[in-house]
């Protein structure tokens, strides 16, 4: 049976991992490619980068840091984080991501789902959506939740189908950083509007919350950034507790 | 030993050489028939969609040499799949190494199948080790169906080969080298064979 997978997220900037890691069993834990091997070993599914630095020398950074990744790491990982073309896109793949996400590119020009898609294939091509509630409707924003479009993220999501990708990284502002649980009931309705699979974001806090996002919220994927990071939660415990609670898990 | 990766512009391979360097090996890739013919062991592998890979493979005269080979081959996920009669996408035909017709999941379930599946019914020295309803790495929207050839099964939307093996030729519609410990293994089994 096809497992649910747990998918920490590391954000990176500048070839480092930030947000306040917490590891006394790590040399460095502010080397991702250390911590990626941490996460896999505790049996992580998968893992996510997520690039947020704004310098110039961003790409090589990046690229730098996939392939060092890909040359220790024996389970996939996708890489996010300002990849605006098909250049980009190849020369990640080409340094080992399994998998790129995008996201205010597609927005600002839906054509390069197609563009990718036919060029690398739909596997790779992740396309993630950030949205927040307004009034009795799901909008989709930019710029990591600040900037509002016209966009509703139901149709959103579907033209992100049609165009032909992989995947879809669907974060709640609303949920994102409160530990109150995924937004589950908009991620029902994803799962059920859409036939490719929904991997949820934003909410995480207790191990029943990633229960709850698998039965209600229909997810194919959780993930998580500060949870694991604090090790609020450790990933052996979780799988164990989701494997109790008769959800496919792999351990 | 000499591994050689057949490079035919298929995607991603670098990780199938990182994984190959983990297990104490270098491999080489190539698009030379000689280098290919001399090698001890071949990967075929294979991203992306399956008849303008095909194309690719008969572009360059690939096609004809592949199915000659004598020494242990491993197609990977595409590579599995054109190593087949034929393929559903995009109607091409394979390779014709194995008998089997690729066709595509239903929309009962989503399509692709991205993650982590389990095998079982597990044949060949390919997975000598290698636990039943262990879990494997796979992305794939197409799909070999179970015949006599399959020496691992999985099950999504149907019973599905896992895995194809005759004589010298294998494929694994997973990855190896995404599939941690257990993918390592089977790449291993695969080398030292």
């Amino acid at each position: 049976m096809l497992a649910k997978r747990i998918i920490p997220c590391l954000d990176i900037k500048d070839g480092r991992t930030v947000k306040g890691i917490n590891f006394i069993d790590l040399r460095d834990a502010g080397d991702p490619v250390e911590l990626a091997e941490f996460y896999s070993r505790e049996g992580a599914d998968e893992l996510v980068f997520l690039d947020i630095s704004a310098t110039e020398q961003k790409r090589k950074t990046l690229a730098e840091l996939v392939y060092h990744v890909a040359e220790k790491v024996s389970i996939p990982f996708t890489v996010g984080g300002g990849i605006g073309s098909v250049e980009d896109v190849d020369v990640l793949l080409h340094n080992g991501a399994d998998k790129v996400s995008i996201n205010s590119s597609a927005v600002k020009n839906p054509q390069l789902i197609n563009d990718l898609v036919a060029k690398f294939g739909s596997q790779c091509i992740v396309v993630a959506i950030d949205a927040k509630q307004i009034g009795r409707q799901w909008k989709v924003h930019l710029v990591g939740g600040k900037v509002p479009t016209d966009l509703d993220l139901f149709e959103w999501a579907k033209e992100v189908e049609r165009r032909g990708a992989g995947e879809i990284l669907f974060t709640s502002m609303d949920h994102d950083g409160t530990k109150n649980g995924f937004a589950n009931e908009t991620l029902a309705r994803l799962s059920t509007e859409l036939n490719i699979p929904i991997i949820a974001s934003g909410g995480a806090g207790t191990m029943q919350h990633f229960t709850d996002t698998f039965v209600e919220g229909k997810a194919d994927a959780a993930l998580a950034a500060s949870v694991f990071h604090f090790k609020e939660i450790a990933i052996a415990d979780l799988k164990n507790e989701l494997k109790q609670k008769g959800i496919p898990v792999r351990i | 030993m000499k591994i050689v990766i057949i490079n035919y512009g298929a995607g991603n391979i670098q990780s199938i050489k990182f994984a190959i360097r983990r297990l104490g090996y270098e491999a080489l890739l190539s698009d030379d028939p000689e280098e290919i013919r001399q090698a001890d062991k071949v990967i075929f592998p294979g991203v992306g969609e399956a008849s303008s890979a095909m194309k690719k493979l008969r572009a360059s005269g690939l096609d004809k040499i592949i199915p000659t080979l004598t020494q242990p081959v491993l197609g990977i996920c595409l590579g599995m799949q054109l190593m087949c009669h034929s393929s559903e996408e995009g109607q091409t035909e394979g390779l014709g190494i194995f008998d089997a017709d690729v066709v595509r999941f239903s929309n009962r379930v989503k399509v692709p199948q991205i993650g982590w599946n389990q095998i079982s019914n597990l044949k060949t020295p390919l997975f000598q080790g290698v636990g039943e309803k262990k879990h494997i790495y796979l992305v794939h929207s197409y799909y070999a169906p179970l015949t006599k050839e399959t020496i691992a099964e999985s099950e999504y939307d149907v019973k599905y080969s896992a895995a194809l093996g005759k004589d010298n030729f294998y494929g694994t519609q997973f990855h190896p080298e995404k599939s941690s410990k257990v993918g390592q293994r089977i790449l291993g089994n695969f080398l030292e064979m």
